[in-house]
């Protein structure tokens, strides 16, 4: 990516400190930002979540309208989503449609969605063959430090299980919630030199060797993976850092979705 | 994927697969070097199916500039499939598919080529599926490092792919299509022989931990047969004259050669013993011989050097 420009010194100062086991932010290497998440902020979309993760924020949309479905698949609905690297982000991005980065990182998203199957398309069904709900998740990036994969993938598991389907807009009978059956979680490390540290900064990000994303569901399987930047993971590596995904799935759900149950309590 | 589907038997009760493969079984595959006219290096891999070209420009200036790297080269991939490389035409042009597996080609490629070497260029390497089956990005990944071989770009080393995936609830290598459209999980990965680092690793489905673990030890055996068959392609290109000259007319017909130049032979017999004639006669011969091997070398880049460089690159 070249969204940020960094001097060799500060690459060697933070490769220094993470195989020392430490970060320029203060934390450890297995240590995620502080997330918040809010859901329901954007009235006009069906479900939206605004998620911060330390100094990057996101907030994603759920719009939905009826629409026909594929002719290969008649009898699933349709889910596409959409990443977009807004120039407010970040003064390293520029206008201009989606690159390659931004799609990297939708599909990449997309996929623990739908292999985790969070929401099967089968539920998106209005009349087989014929009407389907067409879904978008958008995620508008407004701050960007970093790690959007698992920030973005937060964000559209909030939003979609908030989402209400709107029905009566369409004549198509009442509104009613959408109903998810998974939460994939997933987990984005970098190499820093020869440490390996969990949810980068932007900066970490640009200056790392290589990337791996690991997406997990509730019973702790694999849903997705995806290896990013030019250098590369030893199998040993991989390995860790699946066992790693696993734990940091548990510790965020725990941490999400409880505060979520509490929230609504009051 | 994720769907089971239960008309269609993935795998009968003898561990046999749909198209009569082992579960550890990988689908025949070709690879030529140097296929292409016009393009710096190319090369052509047969898949199973799969039929994929590469070609390989530069180092070359870039455009747009700003993508320029002072430092060193940059790797672009084109991933492109025909329009008639599948079953239902595919739009021509780049879609969100490709531009993904194009960028991950790149990256894997990066890792791999001695970019420092060429500040401020360009590598484009084009990837053109003209039939597909499965695993695409992992033959035009295969036939990307030879294509870079065969254009003469400096490597640590070549990169083999291979895909292996969930079907029938068994860990299975290299996927063809209907595995892949009925399968729980596909895992495509390539890696570097030499370090064992793994360049390209992306999967989807539903696996557990373990069956990651193997399926990345059955695609590290597999990546290793394929590595050989690069080799194998880079050789038959560069090793046929050398072939040529050992052939007995090509030999003989050069002695013959030889033998021509008179000014040459009465030189020699005034001025030296008889006995030197045969060896002198062998002489251009040799000579040639070692031309030839120096030149293959350069092309080819064999293992020694490719060692030496590949530890120049590491200590630098």
């Amino acid at each position: 990516m070249h969204y940020n420009v960094i001097s060799e010194l500060t690459r060697e100062y933070i490769f220094r400190l993470a195989e020392k086991g430490k970060r320029r932010d203060g934390r450890v290497l297995d240590q995620f930002r502080d997330i918040t998440v809010e859901t329901g902020v954007i009235g006009t979309a069906e479900g939206s979540a605004r998620v911060r993760l330390g100094n990057t924020e996101v907030v994603v949309g759920i719009k939905m309208q009826p629409g026909e479905p594929y002719p290969d698949s008649p009898d699933k609905g349709v889910m596409t989503t959409n990443l977009e690297l807004i120039p407010m982000a970040s003064p390293f991005i520029e206008p201009g449609p989606p690159g390659a980065e931004a799609i990297e990182m939708a599909r990449v998203i997309d996929r623990g969605i739908r292999e985790s199957g969070a929401l099967p398309l089968e539920d998106l069904v209005i009349t087989p063959g014929e009407k389907v709900w067409v879904l978008f998740i958008d995620i508008h990036v407004l701050d960007y430090d970093g790690n959007l994969f698992d920030a973005g993938t937060i964000g559209a598991v909030k939003a979609l299980e908030t989402a209400v389907v709107p029905a009566e807009t369409y004549g198509l009978g009442e509104n009613h919630p959408l109903k998810l059956r998974e939460i994939p979680i997933s987990t984005t490390f970098v190499k820093l030199g020869k440490a390996i540290a969990v949810d980068p900064t932007a900066e970490e990000e640009s200056v790392a060797r290589s990337r791996l994303t690991v997406t997990t569901d509730l019973d702790g399987n694999i849903r997705a993976m995806q290896k990013g930047i030019g250098g590369g993971f030893s199998l040993k590596e991989v390995e860790e850092c699946i066992e790693k995904s696993i734990r940091f799935g548990r510790q965020l759900r725990s941490l999400l979705w409880e505060i979520e149950r509490a929230g609504k309590e009051e | 994927m994720g769907t089971d589907n239960q008309e269609i038997v993935l795998l009968d009760e003898k561990g046999r697969r749909l198209d009569g493969r082992l579960p550890g079984e990988l689908r025949p595959i070709k690879i030529m070097a140097g296929v292409l006219h016009r393009a710096d290096g190319s090369a052509y891999v047969e898949w199973g199916k799969n039929k994929v070209l590469a070609a390989v420009y530069g180092p070359r200036e870039v455009h747009p500039r700003h993508l320029q790297n002072p430092q060193r080269a940059i790797v672009q991939c084109r991933y492109n499939m025909a329009a008639f490389s599948v079953q239902d035409r595919k739009r021509p042009g780049p879609d969100r598919r490709s531009i993904e597996i194009s960028k991950v080609l790149s990256e894997a490629l990066e890792s791999v080529v001695l970019v420092e070497r060429f500040p401020r260029t360009t590598i484009d390497v084009y990837l053109e599926v003209l039939q597909a089956d499965a695993g695409t990005r992992c033959a035009a990944l295969t036939a990307a490092s030879v294509a870079l071989a065969d254009a003469g770009i400096p490597m640590r080393d070549l990169i083999p792919a291979c895909a292996v995936g969930k079907v029938g609830g068994k860990v299975v290598l290299d996927l063809f299509k209907e595995e892949d459209n009925l399968g729980e999980a596909d895992m495509p990965i390539a890696i570097i022989p030499r370090t064992g680092e793994l360049v390209l690793l992306q999967m989807d489905g539903k696996m557990t931990p373990e069956e990651v673990k193997e399926g990345l030890k059955m695609a590290y055996d597999a990546c290793k047969t394929i590595y050989e068959l690069q080799k194998k392609a880079l050789m038959e290109k560069y090793m046929v004259r050398t072939e040529e000259l050992l052939d007995k007319e090509t030999l003989q017909s050069a002695v013959e050669r030889t033998e021509i130049p008179s000014e040459k032979t009465e030189l020699l017999e005034e001025g030296a013993p008889e006995e030197a004639e045969a060896p002198e006669e062998e002489a251009p011969l040799g000579e040639e011989a070692e031309e030839v091997a120096e030149e293959t070398a350069e092309e080819e880049v064999p293992e020694t050097e490719l060692l030496e460089m590949g530890e120049e690159f590491m200590e630098g």
